[in-house]
């Protein structure tokens, strides 16, 4: 394609050529301009910085950073696996590997940097890996499960330790091997490296620091077996990942001529532009800044695209220097550090508290006048939001106190309302504190999300987010801005708060609740739709402990529930009900099959299997639910709940029994998981699974809670969700034994029952609740509210207590003749519900609204097919339809 | 209201619900199958449906039981409510709200269900001397 327009070629799809191209687009640039990116990896730019998390359930997709269409509508021509080979800066043209050749106007390279490999012998042997992109890591996934018992990585900085990490998920003995006398020598001092040490050696890894690679051994056949050390010592290993930092990738731009450093770096001034020719810049890591510095964090590599998307739209912007704080969890351990946290100030002091035995280390830098200036965090990196966002200022409150845990001495609670308004709060996005407020006051958002949206705050590495949440409330407070939290128009308090005040006042009454705890107006009301479900939710959750019957049809409670709950089955869009026994585990016996198969034959119910491993049977009119309930009863089955905001299944793959890969029995572990919760009214539905190995052929980390099974346990998943909003479950905990495992979800479980909103799934409230994963992960995890106690009662009540509604409707007269379709007629059917044949079973034969409703008279098939299915179930025409459907189904086969 | 001395204080058992229709009150259930916030379906001598309610106040409603946008009828089977003031019930299928006493939907003005005027009354007795009137 040839043009007169402007072209900008990017070379590099990484995340700092990722966030240039959206600067591009904010700036206008790719209306006036055209725009190719060629892209080296086969898949657009992704979060390179949770690389890891692959390991814990994310997969390639979830870690895309690429909105592809973004960049469509915005034109942006991306070729992905197809690198800039060659650079023409004489006719301005870049050539592609595939012999793309492309005329620039201006040519942004951001070629990122490679893994640095020791020129050690045997360094290419088979089963020496890097750690920088997917596929590096699907290679190192690949050979571990196949070839590999131990894994060592070479390098214990950051990226070192996140490839241990990944390694000991993987299930290998990890072993991390450091050069420098300490773990992560860039970031954290010898106190800090200590502290560090302790924590990842209690988590089952071997550190080996101060020690150098000689030599890679291999065996026989070529591959690794172990690795000869500098302290004369070898190492047996059957797997190597070099982790000893990275190098700018600057080959493209030595081979055309361009200036680079002595280290390595395309030398660019402070507009990002080379300084050796002015069509050309140069972003991210392959870029030498006019500070003399490679920057190897995204954080600045941002900055470094916005400023070259400044300059180019012909805008102010520089890119001087950067902040190299960096706040991580690796291997489940907080360290951050910020500002000057070596104390390379003149005249600086250190303020440090270290505890070992709990593996935390804090140390401030501060300066002779009280200016913080930077600090380290191992272990507990809390602070780290407001104490980044102190830096270079004098902190309202001394020093010491900011590291001091809570409890000791005089704990000074520092709130971010302090700071300052040119504080940067995310510094991923370099979001001040003012535009947060900003955000706030002037575009009207009420929500961490809508300021998160609005400001882009906490989009990067989320290490902001609970500053972000504290400066949201404080800023709504402050403007005066009312934001009624109430649950709908008759309850002013949120549902949590009406949970708390049903559990402390032992409330059974929702007329009660709503007449002494409702709005003025409200009160002596009938409710609305939204409270009235809600707080029979809140009721039958807490049944047993507040003395109110567990049985949802009792008394008032059968007027608050919405009519799934209330029929005990779901309405389907004709006003029939579809009907879904517990099948726990989806483990069923071909007996069980067989009556189902037999009830679905007899009612004329159209059956499906659903994605939760069970049956669903529909288009049962609600005078025929008792007697399908009662054949289920008898033959053994139970209500599914399928109807209820309530755990639904517990879904397994067949595990260790049956599968060749299996490491634990996860259908056990379901079936046990969906008789404990079963009943078990909450929020909103709760879905759960459990894999009996690392494929996860259950797909419960889509699920609100879901277990996997590792060689010596579970591994704890919750959050996840399917559906509009797919959201992967986080890790919790590891390793969990059976009871372990139970009471962690019967905590979690009753936690999220308590403090959730009304129909809000646990995927949403984990990332509302102020402190997200974390602070779940305090309270059931660390008991940090001292709750635990209290919810795991909550949750043996609900289990003492638990009984099938369906076998209690059957058993009760007076609530069985609620079941009929009308109250004055309990033997006739509702002529509106009808069905016509579809593929070899029925579809309901919906009333055409223009029409209005159809008499039985107008269409004497509907009504009579299923005539009489109270006696004989098999009314004449019933058989006929059959026959017809059996008919049309051999015809179909024979004209395949 | 005027009751005959024996029958003053008539168990709720023997109260009736009758809805006038073109042709005169219909009787279509014991008061006591209705309880508050949540309704029953009736068959109309034509083959049409009324949804009937009682509110936590005594009060009666009924109205058409076909939601207008879907075409099944459901009505009686949705959950009951005030809306500043007004008694509605919110279809249990796409949750459109319908004003108990005058069958205007909330949701859609341009959408409203038909009403019928109901009563209370003591069975097979002449209206005209046991009457009492709802609410």
């Amino acid at each position: 394609m040839t043009t007169d327009t402007p072209t900008i070629v990017l070379v590099g799809h990484g995340m700092v050529g990722q966030r240039f191209l959206e600067a591009l687009a904010e700036r206008g640039l790719t209306g006036t301009h055209r725009v190719v990116v060629l892209c080296e990896e086969p898949r657009p730019a992704y979060d390179r910085v949770r690389l890891t998390s692959y390991f814990s359930g994310k997969t390639p997709e979830d870690l895309s950073v690429t909105d592809l269409a973004l960049l469509d509508a915005h034109g942006v021509e991306l070729h992905v696996g197809d690198p800039a080979v060659s650079v023409d800066r004489e006719a301005r043209k870049v050539t592609a590997r595939s012999g793309l050749v492309v005329g620039y106007d201006v040519l942004v390279l951001a070629t990122g940097s490679y893994p640095f490999v020791p020129p050690v012998p045997g360094k290419d042997a088979e089963g020496c890996f890097v750690y920088r992109t997917i596929e590096d890591l699907l290679a190192i996934e690949e050979y571990a499960r196949t070839r590999a018992s131990t894994g060592a990585v070479v390098g214990g900085g950051l990226l070192g330790l996140e490839a241990a990490g990944a390694l000991q998920g993987l299930g290998l003995t990890s072993h991390i091997v450091e050069f420098a006398p300490r773990l992560m020598p860039v970031q954290v001092d010898e106190g800090g490296g200590a502290a560090l040490l302790r924590t990842i050696e209690g988590m089952g890894l071997s550190v080996h620091t101060g020690v150098g690679t000689q030599e890679i051994v291999t065996g026989d056949d070529g591959a690794v077996t172990g690795m000869k050390l500098s302290d004369g010592s070898e190492l047996a290993t059957d797997l190597v990942v070099f982790s000893a930092g990275v190098r700018p990738r600057d080959q493209l731009a030595r081979d055309c001529g361009l200036a680079v450093g002595e280290r390595g770096g395309i030398t660019v001034d402070e507009r990002c532009r080379t300084v050796t020719d002015p069509h050309v810049f140069a972003i991210g890591e392959c870029a030498l800044a006019a500070d003399g510095r490679v920057y190897g964090l995204v954080a600045p590599g941002y900055e470094q695209a916005e400023t070259a998307a400044a300059t180019i739209a012909g805008d102010e912007g520089s890119f001087t220097g950067a902040d190299l704080s960096t706040k991580l969890k690796l291997l489940g351990v907080d360290v951050a550090s910020f500002g000057d946290a070596h104390g390379t100030a003149e005249d600086c002091l250190d303020v440090v508290y270290s505890d070992s035995r709990a593996g935390l280390y804090k140390k401030l830098v501060v300066g002779r006048d009280g200016t913080l200036l930077g600090g380290i965090l191992v272990g507990d990196a809390e602070a780290y939001g407001t104490l980044r966002a102190f830096t270079g200022s004098v902190p309202p409150v001394s020093p010491e106190s900011l590291v001091l845990p809570a409890g000791a001495g005089a704990p000074a609670q520092l709130g971010p309302a302090a700071l300052p308004d040119d504080a940067v709060v995310c510094s991923c996005h370099n979001v001040t504190k003012g535009a947060i407020r900003g955000a706030v006051t002037e575009h009207s958002c009420t929500t961490v999300p809508e300021v998160k949206k609005c400001t882009r705050a906490g989009t990067g590495c989320g290490s902001c987010v609970k500053v972000l949440g504290q400066l949201v409330t404080a800023e709504l407070e402050a403007s005066g801005v009312e934001v009624d939290k109430g649950l709908c128009g008759c309850f002013a308090q949120t549902r949590e708060e009406l949970y708390e005040i049903v559990l402390a006042l032992r409330i059974t009454s929702f007329r009660d609740l709503l007449d002494r705890h409702g709005r003025e107006g409200a009160r002596g009301g009938e409710g609305c739709e939204v409270c009235k479900p809600a707080v029979g939710s809140i009721i039958a959750s807490l049944a047993p402990s507040i003395g109110a019957s567990g049985y949802v049809l009792d008394g008032e409670q059968a007027a608050l529930q919405d009519t799934n709950d209330h029929f005990l089955a779901n309405l389907q869009r004709n006003g029939s009900y579809s009907v879904v026994p517990r099948i726990p585990g989806g483990e069923i016996a071909p007996e069980k099959l067989i009556v189902i198969g037999e009830i679905a034959r007899d009612f004329g119910l159209y059956t499906k299997i659903t994605g939760g491993q069970r049956i669903d049977m529909f288009g049962a009119r609600v005078e025929q639910l008792p007697v399908i309930w009662a054949r289920l009863v008898d033959a053994g089955f139970e209500s599914g709940h399928a109807y209820g905001k309530s755990l639904r299944t517990v879904k397994s793959c067949v595990g260790q029994t049956w599968c060749r890969y299996g490491v634990q029995d996860s259908v056990r572990m379901a079936i046990d998981l969906e008789l404990r919760y079963r009943g078990l009214r909450s929020p909103h539905k709760l879905k759960s699974a459990v894999s009996g190995c690392a494929r996860e052929c259950a797909e419960a980390q889509s699920k609100d809670f879901g277990v996997i099974a590792t060689a010596s346990g579970w591994n704890l998943y919750v959050g996840g969700n399917g559906g509009a909003t797919p959201r992967h479950a986080d890790l919790l905990a590891q390793d969990l034994s059976d009871a372990e495992l139970v009471r962690l979800i019967d905590r979690f479980l009753m936690f999220y029952i308590r403090t959730a909103d009304r129909l809000e799934r646990t995927s949403t409230w984990l990332e509302r609740l102020p402190g997200g994963l974390d602070h779940v992960r305090d309270v059931v995890v660390h008991d940090s509210l001292g709750i635990c106690g209290e919810l795991e009662s909550l949750m043996s009540a609900h289990v003492a207590h638990y009984r099938d509604e369906w076998a209690e409707t059957i058993n009760d007269p007076e609530k069985l003749a609620r079941f009929v379709s009308f109250v004055n007629a309990p033997d006739t059917p509702d002529p509106v519900v009808g069905f016509v044949p579809e593929r070899d079973q029925l579809k309901p034969d919906l009333p055409l609204l223009d029409i209005g409703l159809r008499r039985p008279s107008e269409d004497g098939r509907r009504d009579d097919r299923r005539d009489g299915l109270h006696g004989g179930l098999h009314g004449d025409l019933q058989d006929d339809l059959r026959d017809d459907l059996r008919d049309d189904l051999l015809e179909g086969s024979t004209r395949r | 209201m005027t009751l005959a001395p024996e029958t003053l204080a008539p168990r709720t058992t023997d109260l009736k619900v009758q809805l006038r229709l073109a042709d005169g009150w219909f009787t279509a259930c014991d008061l006591d199958v209705l309880s508050p916030g949540r309704g029953v379906a009736a068959l109309l001598p034509d083959g049409g449906q009324v949804a009937l309610f009682r509110g936590r106040d005594g009060k009666l409603y009924a109205i058409d039981n076909r939601d207008p946008f879907t075409g099944a009828a459901v009505l009686s089977r949705g959950l009951t409510g005030t809306h500043r003031g007004r008694p509605f019930v919110a279809s249990p299928l796409l949750k459109q709200r319908f004003d108990l006493a005058t069958g205007a939907c909330l949701d859609d003005e341009a959408v409203r269900v038909t009403t019928y005027e109901v009563k209370t009354a003591t069975y097979e007795v002449k209206a005209a001397t046991h009457e009492v009137k709802a609410g």
